[in-house]
């Protein structure tokens, strides 16, 4: 861990509990630089604007819009701000819809400590976070269990490695592991991740938000 | 043939027999009609009643030809009425008789419900066999009422004394408008009031029934947190139970049904095993299946694997529980991060153990494949796979 202030992910906190983001704060401590903290939509907008964090740690649950409503304003503006989007919720459609905002990731506030501040850098870095859940969340999306639309075929379906890859996820084995595994390289191995976070984002089939609706009902 | 025979008697018998003729026509089939499938009865009756009709209209003519007759101010209103009165009657008594079978189809259609496993639905239930018969029987009951007035008014307009009648009933008329004026706001009052009222009911019952909820499980588990706030691992385990039970009954989705679905038998498993072991299992899972003989399997083995998992895992890293379920195919993986063993050094009861994943995954046509030690890789992980034989 690099204790350079200098080279340290610069960080927005937004949550509406003020508990949490106080527990958040102190967890990271040290790991990254946290530039401030906001409560409503409106404010980690503003505030997003005027810091232009590295990163943004953003609540899926706020009055007026969520997370994926903050995504949308700042996104306008300044497209060189990352979200990671950190929720008590691990129900698909909260995952799906702030994914296809634009998050770059996604944790449970479970999520410990140094796995949280990995995460954060690994954001900061361009990639993308993706916790076993979310993984499980995409395969579920992209099985064959959906129709496949004809819009573009090349955006709905997942290679057999992007598959791969996600499934290693889903089983638990760190991006390192997985390249071992599956003889790539760590960087291709996020190569591959980003490029279903991409899939998620352009599809433009609206199933995967049928998807994640049906998926609650059913269960 | 028997109806014409009856009715060559009636007609000699002139209009009285007309009139006998017409009940005696209401009460008989009614009395016949169970043993006949309900669509053909229907269809029956009204061919039956039709061919009646025509009949007694041709033979109440006949008789006015040959003179024999009281006066058209009487004889036709007493036709509508007999006609009316005996639909009126007649449903009645098939009314009579749809209760008494309600309450059987009524059962028998929840027995039916109880059995798919879906919530019994009493209101729909009830009711659901019952409507078109219902309908029916309102409709006949419309159609007598009406012919039984439509006789009265023609008897009287007949008759001459519509006037005084006319005047009777603009007089009910407008006393009753008046009523309506003056009562309406006291009566829209009442009404509202009472939908307040119980929307008010409702609100505190389910008040009061989330609080029950609430006492019985959060805030048991919050004193529990309390009295074991020196055991940290406890209170972590404490949380997630209540967390997942919490999460469970706010999503309001029915229940799992752990003895149905391998997917909700996974989760109940995994959840037994973090609560017997203190450990944090996280679960994946994609798709679904039922719980046939191969999908108890497949759960009895992932429940050996995450036990042994738990047992010699380090306690601090979670457990992985990852499966993809479909009807072709059951893949499931249990992976945990210790510190690995040497194959050669297995004690004795793991190999137990193992034998009992792998040992049981074949006797019903699968596979178990347990990856220690290898590269890239920290940890046993334990496959288990169900293949349908003709897709290899």
């Amino acid at each position: 861990m690099n204790a350079d202030p200098a080279t340290l992910p610069r960080v927005v906190i937004v949550d509406d509990h003020g508990l949490f983001r106080a527990g958040v704060r102190a967890e990271l401590e040290g790991v990254v630089d946290v530039l401030g903290e906001a409560s409503t939509v409106e404010q980690a907008v503003q505030c997003a604007r005027r810091l232009e964090p590295d990163v943004v740690l953003l609540d899926v649950h706020m009055p007026a819009g969520g997370g994926a409503e903050v995504i949308r304003q700042v996104a306008r503006t300044h497209p060189g701000v990352r979200f990671l989007a950190l929720s008590v919720s691990d129900a698909a459609e909260d995952v799906i819809a702030v994914i296809r905002a634009g998050a770059r990731g996604y944790v449970t506030k479970t999520i410990s400590g140094p796995e949280l501040a990995d995460a954060v850098r690994r954001v900061a870095g361009g990639d993308a976070v993706f916790s076993p859940r979310l993984a499980g969340f995409v395969l579920d999306a992209f099985a064959g269990s959906i129709p496949v639309a004809d819009v573009d075929p090349e955006l709905d379906q997942l290679t057999a490695r992007e598959r791969e890859v996600l499934q290693h996820i889903a089983r638990g084995y760190l991006y390192k592991e997985i390249g071992v595994r599956l003889g790539i390289s760590a960087k291709t191995v996020e190569a591959h991740v980003s490029a279903v976070l991409r899939k998620l984002q352009l599809s433009n089939r609206h199933e995967l938000s049928a998807w994640a609706v049906e998926r609650r009902l059913v269960g | 043939m028997i109806l014409r025979a009856a009715f060559v008697a009636a007609a000699a018998a002139g209009g009285a027999g007309i009139v006998l003729y017409a009940l005696a026509w209401a009460l008989v089939p009614a009395a016949g009609a169970e043993e006949r499938a309900r669509p053909v009865r229907r269809a029956a009756d009204w061919r039956v009643a039709a061919g009646v009709a025509l009949l007694a209209l041709s033979g109440l003519l006949g008789l006015r030809e040959l003179g024999v007759w009281f006066t058209d101010a009487l004889v036709w209103p007493v036709v509508l009425a007999t006609a009316g009165g005996a639909l009126i009657w007649r449903q009645s008594a098939a009314s009579g008789r749809g209760r008494t079978v309600a309450p059987h189809e009524s059962s028998s259609a929840e027995a039916r419900e109880d059995r798919r496993g879906r919530l019994p639905q009493l209101a729909l239930g009830g009711t659901g066999a019952v409507p078109a018969l219902r309908g029916r029987a309102l409709g006949r009951t419309f159609t007598g009422v009406a012919l039984v007035i439509a006789a009265g008014l023609a008897f009287l307009f007949l008759n001459g004394a519509l006037g005084a009648v006319r005047d009777v009933v603009l007089g009910a008329i407008a006393v009753a408008v008046v009523l309506a004026v003056i009562l309406a706001p006291w009566w829209w009052r009442l009404l509202s009031r009472l939908s307040e009222e119980r929307a008010e009911r409702i609100r505190s019952q389910e008040r009061a029934e989330v609080a029950a909820h609430l006492h019985d499980s959060v805030l048991q588990t919050l004193a529990l947190v309390q009295r074991r706030s020196h055991d940290p691992r406890e209170v972590a385990g404490l949380a997630r139970r209540q967390e997942r039970e919490l999460r469970t009954w706010l999503s309001g989705r029915p229940p799992a049904r752990p003895s149905e679905r391998v997917a909700a038998a996974l989760e109940a498993t995994a959840a037994e095993v973090e609560e017997a072991h203190r450990i944090t299992v996280e679960t994946v899972l994609v798709g679904d299946a039922p719980l046939d003989e191969r999908g108890e399997t497949v759960v009895a083995a992932a429940r050996e694997a995450l036990v042994n998992a738990a047992k010699f895992a380090g306690r601090d890293a979670p457990v992985s529980l990852y499966a993809e379920l479909g009807d072709e195919r059951m893949q499931v993986f249990v992976r945990d991060r210790g510190p690995g063993f040497d194959l050669s050094a297995v004690p004795a009861d793991r190999r137990g153990v193992r034998d009992s994943i792998v040992g049981r995954m074949e006797r019903r046509g699968g596979r178990a494949v347990i990856h220690a030690g290898e590269t890239g890789s920290t940890g046993t992980e334990v496959e288990l796979l169900f293949e349908r034989r003709n897709g290899r």
